[in-house]
């Protein structure tokens, strides 16, 4: 692992710059903000871009930048949590159901298919509704509906490694069922998993972005980039900086991560270090 | 030859395998990939398994080793039967068989460093202490003629013919007694393929091992077996001494793929009719002698009744109603 070949890796190089600048403003923002972000100053609402406040005001006249700095907070918990939560238990099952096979692979799968067949959005507004919006029940409901999705991913791998004959080998040796199945398969196919993962990272993100909007994920007056965009939106003539901080930052932090995906996809294969 | 001493005998070993069926009302249907084997490995000696893809040979490898389940029938080792052992009991079996493997690049695992992947076996099956583990590791590799900083690479940075080396150094690394090679060679090249034959046959000498060696090709198991088998759909035709079954086969399908061997001499004469068609399904097996279908020796007899392998002069079996003694001919 050298950085030069780390910075031949345009993805690898952008993803990390971005998440990572992402996550350097998430941990200022814990200890401090340029302005306090749920103090109002309603005669100053809804200023354009200028030195005292970088991106502009809202329609409280709240600082904007300041906004978006506490809402990577949101943005990164809620997609830690649900990545956690659905990479744990779609490992687990789709493991299961891929390494064992037969009726047990029936029964998971076919469970897991019915929690597809629900719109993804419906069955997380479902969840909310049931336990309530905040930050963590968003974060359990996207979790749940990430892992059909995951254990697919993680079953077909299992599936295609199971029988192959470095796996006979193994319990020919020997070692023992949940080795072969968490230390023998799971590396393989890891750069899969880390690729879902990145990818639900970003849907949770979005999905956490359209809860909010809808006034279901995040309570005001915590900032999230979901809320944000969806309050700006009727003052989209009036102040059209407004959507653009939220919304940059949704598409900046998607991106970033859709790249590093990539990038660690290629990184983590033994196979591709020359 | 009766003074030799057998390691492993298999008694009537099947392994069945079922159909799945396209609707309720269809008969169940099973596979018969190993259909009623019976035979002797001696200690010290190659036994070639010879056959067709779709013989069932890789089947009885993997069935003796327990890797598939044995429909019914016996496998002894060392006079102790273990078809019916499982976990500890199993393990404490298999430490002494243990297996090489068809495809090197998939017998090797991608992610485990070679060190780590030949390490493996002695961290569970062996009390060695971590340095005494490495130094065997390097020993295995010096063994296998590879060289000691192997171990720090990971196998797709190795030939098929190292990584096949690797995979015996894994086989060797728990001092079995009993070494199945299933297809070893064919995925190598021919130059490839005789160094690492060469090898296994000094490691034979140098360690005392027992080999079932599984092949379609003829040439290599002649090269490394003392005792050939020659197997048709899921069971053997004939065995018998490597000399004696190459010179003087006595079944039709034996002499079918001895005379299909390539030669170069274009003098000699080759009195032997090529075979025609496809080995039939294993799912619907001929009834009788299962190669009645394509031999050019067949009698009314053979598709009526199955024939059993039978002592020849020798020491040489087949299982062929051509050279039964008996009054079969007339019913």
């Amino acid at each position: 692992m050298n950085i030069n070949r780390f910075s031949k890796n345009i993805n690898l190089l952008i993803g990390t710059l971005i998440i990572g600048g992402f996550f350097v403003l998430m941990c200022i923002s814990i200890f401090y903000t340029p302005h306090d972000v749920t103090a109002m100053n309603v005669p100053n609402k809804l200023l354009g871009p200028n030195g005292e406040h970088w991106f502009g005001t809202d329609e409280f006249g709240r600082d904007i930048f300041s906004r978006i700095m506490k809402g990577t907070q949101t943005a990164f918990s809620v997609g830690l949590l649900t990545v956690l939560i659905g990479v744990t238990f779609g490992v687990l099952i789709g493991g299961t159901a891929g390494y064992f096979g037969g009726w047990i692979d029936e029964i998971f799968m076919r469970v897991l298919d019915a929690l597809m067949a629900f719109p993804g959005i419906i069955l997380a507004l479902m969840l909310v509704a049931i336990f309530g919006p905040g930050i963590l029940n968003t974060a359990i409901a996207l979790g749940i509906i990430a892992i059909p999705n995951i254990a697919r991913i993680v079953r077909s791998g299992f599936v295609q490694h199971r029988d192959s004959e470095y796996i006979l080998s193994a319990k020919l040796i020997g070692v023992k069922t949940y080795s072969i199945m968490f230390r023998h398969i799971l590396p393989n196919i890891s750069s899969q998993i880390v690729v879902a993962a990145t990818v639900t990272f970003a849907t949770a993100m979005l999905a956490e972005a359209a809860l909010s909007y809808l006034g279901l994920g995040v309570q005001p007056p915590n900032p999230s980039w979901g809320r944000m965009l969806k309050d700006s939106q009727s003052y989209l003539v009036n102040a059209p900086w407004y959507t653009y901080a939220p919304g940059a930052a949704i598409t900046l932090m998607v991106l970033g991560l859709y790249m590093l995906s990539n990038a660690l996809r290629d990184f983590l294969d033994p196979r591709s270090k020359a | 030859m009766s003074n030799r001493t057998v390691l492993l005998e298999i008694r009537n070993l099947k392994a069945y395998f079922p159909v799945k069926r396209k609707s309720i009302r269809e008969d169940k249907k099973v596979v018969k990939a190993v259909d009623d084997i019976s035979i002797e490995i001696y200690k010290g000696e190659t036994l070639g398994i010879v056959g067709e893809s779709g013989s069932g040979k890789s089947t009885l490898g993997r069935t003796i080793l327990k890797l598939i389940e044995p429909t019914s029938g016996e496998i002894l080792f060392k006079g102790e039967p273990i078809q019916k052992l499982s976990g500890k009991a199993l393990q404490k079996f298999r430490n002494q068989m243990q297996m090489v493997f068809q495809d090197p690049f998939s017998s090797l695992n991608p992610r485990m460093r070679v060190g780590e992947i030949i390490e493996e076996p002695m961290k569970l099956q062996l009390a060695l202490s971590k340095e005494e583990r490495q130094t065997r590791v390097k020993e295995l590799l010096e063994k296998v003629g590879l060289r000691e900083d192997a171990m720090k690479k990971f196998p797709h940075e190795f030939s098929g013919g190292q990584r096949q080396r690797i995979g015996i150094a894994r086989a060797l690394a728990i001092n079995p007694a009993f070494i199945i090679a299933d297809e070893p060679v064919s995925a190598l090249d021919v130059s490839v393929q005789s160094q690492v034959l060469n090898l296994m046959m000094d490691l034979q000498d140098e360690l005392e091992l027992t080999y079932m060696f599984i092949s379609h090709d003829l040439g290599v198991v002649k090269h490394i077996s003392d005792r050939v088998a020659v197997m048709y759909l899921g069971r053997i035709v004939e065995v018998g001494e490597k000399h004696a079954l190459y010179e003087n086969p006595l079944h039709p399908y034996t002499k079918a793929l001895l005379a299909a061997i390539p030669v170069v001499d274009f003098q000699e004469k080759r009195d032997v009719e090529p075979l025609h068609g496809d080995l039939p399904s294993p799912m619907d097996p001929p009834v009788g002698c299962v190669f009645h279908t394509r031999c050019p020796k067949a009698m009314p007899i053979c598709s009526e009744k199955r024939p059993v392998l039978t002592k020849q002069k020798n020491d040489q079996h087949v299982a062929c109603f051509l050279y039964e003694e008996g009054d079969f001919s007339v019913s």
